[in-house]
């Protein structure tokens, strides 16, 4: 059974009659599955991905995960089924007074009921596990430190600890690398892609940097003005076809509010 | 030059002059009658009985009260105003902490990823909005007058009105204190599957603690000095005390029990700055 099976997809942004942020998007993920998803910025990958993780609906056509569609579900099966999706959000998630290991540990709240969750606020439950997590990710040492005193990269790793703890069968995790040097992103993306095979689940990673895309990935999907550009083994991507992907590509300053899978959410209400 | 020279009178006279001198006079015919009404007589402060009467009390004010039997009294009260104000907080939060979960929208799991709720939250959440409109629309003094009549003069008739009033005001401000803060946390929580007291234990309580916090306090502050304002109306406490002293214009006690409300609120304050400082 397939992970996600995606026919025609179309997929606005909330509130607002605005032009389509993806268009006619067709895609079949198998269970277990790595692949990477690139495109220039402001393509429709963290659009993509917050559909695939069940926190936008999209407009038209038909979008199944796990064989059912999420859409026509009851609201409680949805929200169990999203309990199987994780989805690491580029900037992590975490409140700057918390410590680190409740952070990691808040991957098990969908398992857990209100008074463990409670229980654990006050007694981390298994800091042992946390430790395990981080440490993976060279973070062992800050397990009980508070996340406002991580650096940018300490976080976005503390962010990825979070998901190797979560159960999820599928791991979506947008722009993982984006605040790491050389080599941590290799570390970073080995260590996703080991525990992706060790419990056979589909791991969907959007990319800026192609060439660790192109060297860890099997298959590249390519975004491009929110259509699949392409959608390929590694071995059949060519040079030219990068160049054309990211040909003309708008300088960074004008980019849209896209680095953020909530960042749906800006378009209502009022700013200053 | 020489048009201005030839017609002073002209330059001199200011158009809109008369027009003032008129509404002045029509305000002053109108606003007479009303002084007459509402027996406004300014000048009684300043008649020699007054005057003496208010010197006398206002002299009083220079040492306040420190007899032993009145000390003993008003550190009774004291301890009975704080008592008022802290357990009417705590009924008000008992109250107020569900009706914020139930009216938090940023916690909505219908609205993920559709924008929309669900009519039945809307309803229940608008529901319970209009229930805490109509708490904290009335004055928490009114309140209190309602309860002495229904359970007889006392502090309960202080800690319910203080409940009832202020489960309406934290309700509404620690709601909007939630969807005001950072909603990153929590809404990557709800994405990935967590209920909403996990998402608002993970994610919404550690980005707001210290607001939430510091409105807290600020509100048992003006829990006390609410207290001592039902105590006129017989709601116990210090202002009771207060309202009997004023009423013999007795400005030694008066001024005692005031300098006792600054250091209450001064201690509040510190409270709260000790408690921001450590969540910090």
């Amino acid at each position: 059974m397939p992970t996600y099976q995606l026919q025609d997809l179309t997929v606005r942004h909330l509130g607002g009659r605005s032009a389509p942020a993806l268009q006619a998007i067709k895609l079949t993920i198998e269970q277990g599955e790595q692949l990477a998803l690139i495109g220039p910025s402001g393509a429709g990958k963290t659009t993509l991905l917050a559909t695939l993780s069940l926190s936008h609906k999209p407009s038209e056509g038909s979008f199944n995960a796990f064989g059912a569609d999420p859409w026509a579900l009851g609201e409680a099966a949805r929200h169990r089924l999203r309990a199987q999706l994780f989805l690491a959000p580029q900037t992590p998630p975490l409140p700057p007074r918390q410590r680190v290991v409740t952070a990691v540990l808040a991957a098990r709240l969908p398992q857990w009921s209100v008074w463990r969750a409670l229980v654990s606020l006050f007694k981390p439950e298994d800091p042992q596990a946390a430790w395990q997590a981080l440490s993976r990710f060279n973070l062992g040492d800050k397990l009980y430190s508070r996340v406002d005193r991580l650096s940018g990269g300490e976080r976005q790793r503390c962010g990825l600890a979070r998901l190797l703890l979560s159960p999820a069968k599928a791991l979506l995790v947008d722009e993982p690398l984006s605040a790491l040097d050389p080599a941590l992103s290799e570390l970073t993306l080995t260590t996703l892609r080991e525990e992706a095979r060790a419990r056979n689940a589909t791991l969907i990673c959007s990319l800026h940097q192609v060439e660790l895309a192109l060297s860890h990935f099997p298959r590249i999907v390519a975004l491009r003005d929110g259509r699949i550009a392409f959608d390929l083994p590694r071995e059949q991507v060519t040079p030219e076809m990068i160049a054309a992907l990211y040909q003309g590509e708008q300088p960074p300053a004008s980019k849209p509010h896209d680095d953020d899978a909530m960042a749906v959410k800006l378009g209502v209400g009022a700013c200053l | 030059m020489t048009a201005m020279t030839a017609t002073p009178s002209a330059v001199q006279r200011d158009p809109a002059l008369r027009r003032r001198i008129f509404i002045i006079i029509t305000a002053l015919v109108i606003l007479w009658p009303t002084m007459v009404v509402s027996e406004f007589k300014p000048w009684i402060l300043f008649d020699e009985q007054s005057l003496a009467a208010t010197g006398r009390f206002l002299a009083d004010f220079l040492v306040p009260a420190h007899d032993t039997e009145f000390l003993q009294m008003l550190v009774r009260e004291t301890w009975n105003t704080v008592a008022i104000a802290t357990s009417g907080l705590t009924l008000a939060l008992l109250g107020a902490i569900p009706c914020t979960l139930i009216i938090n929208e940023q916690l909505s799991i219908s609205a993920l990823g559709t924008g929309r709720m669900r009519p039945v939250a809307l309803a229940v959440r608008q529901t319970v909005r209009w229930l805490m409109v109509i708490l904290r629309s009335v004055p928490e003094l009114v309140w209190a007058l309602l309860f002495v009549r229904i359970i007889g003069l006392g502090p309960t008739a202080g800690v319910l009105a203080i409940a009832l009033t202020y489960c309406g005001m934290l309700g509404k401000v620690y709601a909007e204190i939630l969807e005001s803060s950072d909603a990153h946390a929590s809404d990557t929580l709800l994405a990935n599957g967590s209920g909403r007291l996990a998402a608002l234990l993970y994610g919404a309580l550690p980005e707001a603690a210290s607001e939430l916090m510091s409105y807290t306090v600020y509100r048992w502050e003006c829990a006390i000095r609410g207290s001592v304002v039902m105590g006129f109306v017989g709601a116990g406490g210090l202002g009771q005390r207060m309202d009997e002293s004023l009423k013999a214009m007795n400005g030694a006690e008066v001024s005692s029990m005031l300098l006792v409300f600054v250091a209450l609120v001064a201690l509040a304050d510190q409270f709260s700055k000790v408690l921001r400082r450590r969540l910090g």
